[in-house]
């Protein structure tokens, strides 16, 4: 069981690599990539900032629970930090389980939890040269398309 | 009674302040009152409803004492994944 925020791009090759055991009869993963539009808007690019001690223990946290809450044998999650492009792996999840049910349910809960709780940021970047963090209107409406808890 | 607290800025706050952190001298008692201290300063546009707090490194309440030493952060919105 891993939680890992990284500056550096996620090789996800590698982290299926790290999820490999013979004991295990499903693999589910997700990808959250950085895609080229958000609410009508042209996005050109993603700078995602975390409070990284906080993020860190709550990451691990949420990792625990998935483990404890379905019957999975490995749950690992990497997510980044710095400035992406358009199709960059923002964040990537791993499950295995003995069987798909626990590992689809398990990488959805993981996924679902680390969206709405660790300290992470997203100010996204548009091709008319503006930017905005997301969330963050001071009048509360929601920004960058009102894209909320929902990945990728 | 005056104690000195390190703050650390993150996302729209750290460009609102124009920077990562600072060491502040402050009487303020609990957290929520230091962060209205601060947006007296400060062009933050965001009110305290919409942040979380949290103080040498866990989530607290707006109420919590704040104690000579301690590093707190005050947090956007999230929007991470």
């Amino acid at each position: 069981m891993a939680f890992k925020l990284t500056d550096t791009p996620i090789d996800a090759s590698a982290l299926m690599e790290g999820l490999r055991d013979t004991r295990v009869g499903a693999c589910v993963t997700f990808e959250g990539r950085v895609r080229a539009e958000n609410g009508g808007r042209a996005v050109t690019a993603l700078d995602y900032e975390a409070y990284g001690p906080l993020a860190q223990k709550e990451g691990e946290k949420v990792l625990s629970e998935a483990m404890e809450r379905f019957r999975v044998t490995g749950a690992v999650c990497v997510h980044r930090t710095g400035t992406l492009g358009l199709g960059d792996i923002a964040v990537w999840v791993g499950v295995t389980a003995g069987h798909r049910g626990a590992a689809f349910e398990a990488c959805r809960y993981v996924i679902d939890e680390i969206k709405a709780r660790l300290p992470i940021w997203k100010k996204e970047h548009y091709a008319d040269g503006a930017t905005e963090w997301i969330n963050c209107a001071a009048d509360g409406r929601p920004t960058g398309g009102g894209r909320r808890g929902k990945a990728g | 009674m005056k104690k000195t607290v390190l703050v650390r800025y993150f996302a729209i706050l750290r460009e609102q302040r124009g920077l990562d952190e600072e060491r502040i001298e402050t009487e303020a008692a609990t957290a929520g009152a230091l962060y209205e201290a601060l947006r007296g300063r400060h062009p933050f546009t965001l009110p305290a409803a919409r942040l979380r707090v949290a103080i040498n490194g866990e989530f607290r309440t707006w109420e919590a004492a704040v104690r000579d030493g301690d590093e707190l952060v005050f947090m956007p919105p999230i929007a991470g994944g």
